[in-house]
């Protein structure tokens, strides 16, 4: 085991996205205390591009075009073959949907211990502590680092980039992808995008969005005509597309869409930590829940706690009346 | 054929929560405890699945709780042909996935399924997901994040959503796990009368299993999350509120 923090980057048509920055900036800062060296893990078809921005000590790179859109079993098995020739201290990887299928199977296999849903990794008496999310970030778990490899899941969204030194990296460096590549079990992958949207909830200045408190796809109705009251475009939680009231275009968060508008006035959300993904930058948040311990309130910049029928009629009244 | 749902019960987080004395896990006896929602997605899925194929879906669930009989008359009451809980001195554990996806190998393995589908996760664990841990530990592909499946010539097609409507369909060789985030349709439902009903007319089967050493991360407590949030909190009746919000909104030049 050497010193080494290194990230898997995250990419998606030739980009790597935003989390991989927050990651290779994370391990920038636990680097810094400890003298370890950042190393970001690019795969994909063709990523030599890619390799030039990515801010670490030394880029490693491998290509094949069963790596192109980072699909579980080949990102999991190339992952395990490098990490186990020459295992590093920590492993980062991005807790979204690719990050998520690859984590634990590559902790599973090297029989690394696995702390998901990280928020946090962070010195505390010469010691590194990680902290997780749990129970729908109604708790957190601090968690002893050890002396030994270990994969941490980070969520998106959370870790600041202000640490990071200009691309390009120190070194690039080409492997070749492992031979297990031809035995997959993944016969075709393929990607598609959503049709465009009536509404693009990205570009609304003002959202009202409801989540499960709302009950029932009738009292939706009361939520549009506050929306409607307040200029502002009406967007869900994931559990109220799910359930088919509105379309996946309305739904805001980790799997949804990330939204920055200028008001953000969310009934009967709880606040989980794929909700919050979503929409915790907008720049001013109202929320409205009866239960005083949700965490929506942690990111609110005001907060009602009642329910949210009282509140939406009340509103609706005065806007109306 | 066979299809697997592995089922778990979790504690209800719109309830409070308390933590225990000991400080590494919450107070047991204060929670209360529901199934995980997206097991009820993957128990939809499966039966869906089942339906097209002609196969038979099994529900598999370990017993941390005591409780778990419930749920699985449930999963029997909707659709499932049998229900097996494993048992074992783990009663009131706080099992890590690692070691949740040791104890399950061996009841997947006696059942040879060609498809395990498990929630795509639960609010309850440090370590990451089963559904990958599974994929690992019995050699066979995956995905998780699932939207819908179908199953066709040896293979199954899984729609694995990704973020922001996009969405990535992988065809994996049979036996494969998903780990379902949600089903093509919302979860059946199911006549509390009809759940008593199959509790005096079917059993639920028993694995009694030995616990499993495991590899958790070292957990050193639980706490809540700090009060930093700087929201002000507005009080007063509905009235009053509405008032306040206006005044806001206005300020702002937003209404
Ligand atoms: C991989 C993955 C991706 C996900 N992606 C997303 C995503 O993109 N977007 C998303 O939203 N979720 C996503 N989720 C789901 C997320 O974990 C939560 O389950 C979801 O956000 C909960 O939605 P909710 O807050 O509406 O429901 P709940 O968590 O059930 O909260 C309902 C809230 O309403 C309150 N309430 C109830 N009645 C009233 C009332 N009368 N007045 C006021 N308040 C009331 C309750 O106190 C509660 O806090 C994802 C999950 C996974 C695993
Ligand atoms: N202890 C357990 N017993 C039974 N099923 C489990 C257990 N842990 C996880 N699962 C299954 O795996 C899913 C995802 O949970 P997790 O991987 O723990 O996030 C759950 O919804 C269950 O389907």
């Amino acid at each position: 085991m050497s010193q080494r923090i290194t990230v898997l980057v995250e990419h998606l048509e030739g980009q790597p996205t935003d989390v991989t920055f927050e990651l290779l900036g994370l391990a920038r800062r636990i680097a810094k205390t400890n003298g370890a060296a950042v190393e970001a893990l690019l795969f994909g078809e063709t990523v030599r591009h890619l390799a030039q921005t990515l801010p670490a000590d030394r880029v490693v790179m491998v290509e094949h075009p069963l790596l192109r859109y980072l699909a579980p079993e080949a990102t999991a098995i190339t992952l395990t073959t490098l990490l186990r020739t020459d295992p590093p201290w920590l492993v980062l990887i991005p807790n979204t949907s690719l990050g998520m299928d690859v984590a634990a199977w590559v902790a599973a296999t090297l029989d690394w211990p696995l702390i998901a849903y990280c928020e946090a990794l962070e010195q505390h008496d010469g010691q590194l502590v990680a902290t997780a999310q749990l129970f729908g970030g109604k708790i957190l778990a601090d968690v002893k680092l050890e002396d030994r490899p270990t994969v941490i899941s980070a969520l998106a969204g959370t870790f600041a980039t202000d640490a990071l030194p200009p691309a390009p990296p120190g070194t690039i460096e080409h492997r070749d992808p492992p031979a297990e590549l031809a035995a997959l079990r993944t016969r075709s992958v393929v990607l598609e995008r959503p049709e465009a949207a009536d509404v693009d909830i990205t570009r609304a200045e003002k959202i009202v969005a409801v989540g499960r408190g709302i009950e029932s796809k009738d009292n939706l109705e009361l939520a549009e005509q506050v929306a409607e009251a307040l200029g502002a475009v009406l967007a869900a939680s994931r559990p109220l597309v799910d359930a088919g009231w509105l379309p996946r275009s309305r739904q805001v968060g980790k799997s949804g869409l990330k939204v920055k508008p200028k008001l953000y006035f969310a009934l009967g959300i709880s606040g989980a930590p794929e909700h919050l993904e979503g929409m915790k930058d907008a720049e001013l948040i109202i929320a409205v829940n009866k239960d005083p311990k949700a965490p929506i309130f942690s990111v609110a910049d005001y907060g009602v706690v009642a329910d949210l029928f009282e509140v939406a009629e009340a509103l609706l009244e005065r806007l109306e009346g | 054929m066979t299809i697997v749902v592995v089922m778990e019960q979790v504690p209800d987080v719109v309830e409070e929560l308390v933590i225990a004395p000991s400080g590494t896990d919450l107070d047991r006896d204060a929670v209360s405890y529901v199934i995980n929602e997206y097991d009820d997605h993957a128990l939809e899925e499966a039966l869906l699945l089942a339906e097209a194929t002609g196969d038979e879906v099994v529900a598999v669930g370990i017993d941390t709780t005591g409780e778990l009989d419930q749920a699985l008359y449930t999963a029997l009451a909707k659709g499932a042909r049998r229900a097996i809980k494993v048992t074992g001195d783990f009663e009131g554990a706080w099992l890590s996935t690692r070691a949740a996806a040791q104890l399950l190998v061996p009841v997947i393995k006696e059942l040879d399924p060609r498809l395990v589908l498990t929630g795509v996760q639960a609010p309850d664990d440090l370590d990451g997901q089963l559904a990958p841990t599974l994929s690992a530990l019995l050699g066979w592909p995956h995905a998780s994040v699932v939207i819908s499946s179908e199953i066709a010539d040896g293979v199954v097609r899984a729609r694995k959503e990704l973020w922001a409507g996009i969405t990535m369909t992988l065809e994996l060789e049979l036996p494969a796990v998903l780990g379902v985030q949600a089903a093509r349709q919302a979860p059946r439902y199911v006549p509390i009368s009809r759940v008593r009903q199959v509790m005096r007319e079917a059993s639920i089967e028993t694995r009694e299993v030995e616990p499993v050493g495991d590899l958790a991360p070292s957990l050193m407590r639980l706490r809540f999350p700090a009060e930093t949030s700087q929201a002000e909190m507005l009080t007063g009746n509905a009235s009053e509120i509405a008032d306040r919000l206006i005044e806001l909104l206005r300020a702002r030049g937003l209404l």
